[in-house]
């Protein structure tokens, strides 16, 4: 085990990728970082530091450092994949989804059911997501509940450094498209991560991340570390919360949720994209349709409102699910008669 | 053509309000008081106030993430910016949107855009209904040497010219897009207005640090677009940023003495002073004069921002629609 953070997972899983396997390739904007300029190629290396050095490991033509395109970085992407390589495009905001969607819905997350099957296109997709920056309505936003409700799309939404590892790689590996969520906010987060090479987290796999039979509590990324405070507050009062950090959104680990609202009978699912058609409203449903005679209490959403997200910093913070809003609606089920 | 006296403090003005706002922001960003992304207009202020002191508020204009310069010199007010990029609800835009989203469409600004390339189009869409309404206003769009390659900016452009919009591009070839240097990003002609040209537009070039080059080019550009019929044009600028990309970027991609060698040579203020003074159509005394008046309304504009109310969580759910 090694002590890493959130970001260099991500880089060193590219790298002992790169390194593993020669047809996986990187592109986008920045990666590189200095191309054409006088402090030379890699003077930056990504604004994320997700990239920083492959492009002096790996090469030019293995990092490859593309003008502002989207479209034309997905699209690039789909192509190299249909081409037998496995490309790792990066989307450097996930906002930026609104330029390039058609290469990544239309395109890339359809070929195998149009094509009858008869291809793969084993790209990764990477982009930074969430809010917490002040960084306003198109840099800031939560875009997993979109691309999850796409067919032939799979998503990641690693939470731990540990997590990153193994999903990165097994992201990488997978044969079918994935589109990997990296929260902004925890980048700079450190986490012990094991040091096999060969360390995959398959995909729909739910980890445990708080143990209690009281309340079922459901989410990743950024907001799972608000959960886990939650629960271990509400742990000192003797009341027990399971907190499940879902991994990946598609596939979902259904049972891991409906086994555990057996035991609790109560759910809260805490979700960072707004509240129409999201996750949390996706998994509420879920659960009220499966396991409907466990319920103790209406299964509750906390999602921030049905608005963009805001700019200034009391307002970003008032957006946002915050660890008080998620022990109300805790405690609210908990009063449920 | 000669500017007036007062058309030329006018102008010398406008810059010198850009400058110390950016200056003022460059300071203030360090205290961590103000949130957010924050992309300084700095060294730039020759194009924004050489294209927009041609225009009235009949004419629009759709900016970028680096969007205070054109925002002031279309005039938005100092202070409504100055309280939003600080993330007051007394802001120009309520503190909802901060520095990458300032706008004032009563003013003909669309507002700033987070998303590079996503300008262009709308501007079309303006110059469309300019041609509609027939009055002779135009709408510009200001891109960067980055915003060229996005395939927005080649379908905004094309569209122009099918659609025959009252439509400007001006883009401001400031040779970086982030830290990849414009050298690299824009393949073959390393020419961004003979992109344009290929497009059917008839195309400017002028000298981005200069205010003087930059007004007199857009005269011709403006006198040609504003003919009914005569459909798009383009102009790209040769310019400098002072600053980082972002507030924070390490500029390691600059080369020695670089930043040094552009405030030095580049410095459209510096220009605009030496050329107006060796020509004798304006004293030193008048522009110092400017400068401490400009200096003094950049700190009343801080002073307001510091003072100004915070928004509350019920802020926060209005404004998303009209009526629901
Ligand atoms: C669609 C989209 N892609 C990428 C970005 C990230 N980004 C912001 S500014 C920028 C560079 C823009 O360069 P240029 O157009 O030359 O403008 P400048 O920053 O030089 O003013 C990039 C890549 C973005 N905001 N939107
Ligand atoms: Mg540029």
């Amino acid at each position: 085990m090694a002590k890493m953070m959130y970001r260099d997972a991500v880089l060193t899983t590219i790298a002992e990728e790169m390194e593993r396997d020669e047809n996986v390739v990187v592109l986008g904007e920045d990666v590189v970082g200095g191309m054409g300029t006088p402090g030379g190629p890699e003077a930056i290396g990504g604004i994320w530091s997700t990239s920083t050095g492959l492009f002096g490991k790996f090469g030019a033509d293995r990092v490859i450092d593309t003008p502002i395109s989207e479209s034309a970085i997905m699209g690039a992407a789909a192509g190299l994949a249909l081409s037998g390589k496995r490309p790792i495009a990066e989307l450097m905001f996930a906002d930026f989804i609104g330029v390039s969607l058609d290469q990544i819905w239309n395109q890339i997350g359809k070929f195998r059911y149009m094509f009858g099957g008869k291809t793969k296109c084993p790209a990764v997709i990477r982009m930074a997501y969430g809010a917490g920056y002040n960084a306003a309505a198109q840099h800031s936003q939560s875009v997993h509940q979109i691309l999850t409700g796409m067919p032939g799309l799979k998503v990641v939404m690693p939470t731990t450094p540990a997590d990153v590892k193994g999903l990165l790689r097994q992201a990488i590996r997978d044969d079918d498209p994935v589109i990997f969520l990296e929260h902004k906010a925890l980048y700079g987060v450190s986490g012990e991560v094991p040091d096999d090479k060969d360390y995959v987290i398959p995909f729909g796999h739910a980890r445990l991340s708080r143990a209690g039979n009281d309340v079922t509590i459901v989410s990743t990324g950024l907001l799972l570390g608000f959960c886990e405070a939650v629960a271990d507050k509400l742990a000192a009062e003797g009341i027990g919360c399971d907190v499940i950090d879902l991994r990946t959104t598609s596939p979902i680990d259904e049972e891991a949720i409906l086994d555990s609202v057996e035991v609790t009978g109560r759910l809260v699912v805490v979700d960072e994209a707004p509240p129409r058609c999201s996750l949390a409203a996706d998994i509420c449903a879920t659960v009220a349709n499966k396991a409907f005679a466990s319920l103790k209490a209406p299964p509750q959403a906390v999602n921030p409102p049905h608005t963009p997200v805001p700019f200034a910093r009391e307002l970003e913070t008032a957006y946002l699910p915050s660890a008080d809003k998620i022990e109300a609606a805790v405690r609210k089920v908990l009063a449920y008669r | 053509m000669q500017l007036s006296r007062e058309a030329l403090l006018r102008a010398y003005r406008q810059m010198k309000v850009i400058r110390e706002f950016e200056e003022r922001l460059h300071v203030d960003i360090q205290t961590g008081e103000i949130a957010g992304f924050t992309h300084l207009y700095c060294g730039q202020e020759a194009v924004a106030v050489g294209v927009c002191e041609h225009l009235s508020a009949d004419d629009k204009i759709v900016s970028t993430h680096r969007g205070h310069g054109h925002c002031l010199a279309k005039g938005c007010d100092v202070n409504g910016m100055m309280k939003e990029i600080w993330g007051s609800r007394d802001g120009l835009c309520k503190g909802k949107g901060g520095s990458m989203h300032i706008a004032d469409v009563d003013k003909g600004m669309l507002g700033a855009n987070g998303i590079v390339g996503g300008g262009a189009p709308i501007a079309v869409g303006a110059g469309i209904a300019a041609k509609i309404d027939g009055k002779g206003a135009v709408s510009i769009a200001f891109s960067g040497d980055g915003a060229c390659n996005q395939g927005t900016t080649f379908e905004a452009m094309n569209m122009a010219v099918v659609t025959k919009a009252a439509t400007i591009f001006v883009f401001e070839n400031n040779h970086y897009s982030e830290h990849t240097g414009f050298e690299y990003a824009v393949g073959t002609t390393k020419d961004i207005a003979s992109r344009a040209e290929a497009f059917g537009m008839k195309v400017w070039r002028g000298d981005g640090t200069d205010f003087f080059s930059v007004y007199e080019t857009m005269r011709e550009v403006l006198e040609y677009v504003r003919v009914p019929g005569n459909g798009p044009a383009a102009v790209e600028f040769d310019t400098e940023r002072f600053f980082g990309h972002f507030e924070g970027d390490p500029q390691r991609y600059r080369g020695p003495g670089e930043l040094d060698r552009i405030r030095e040579l580049r410095d459209c203020l510096k220009n605009f002073r030496k050329s107006v003074t060796d020509a004798k159509l304006l004293e030193h005394g008048d522009l110092d004069a400017l400068d401490a008046e400009v200096l003094e309304a950049i700190e009343e504009s801080v002073r307001q921002a510091k003072a100004a109310p915070r928004g509350t969580a019920e802020d926060v759910l209005t404004d998303v629609y009209i009526s629901y």
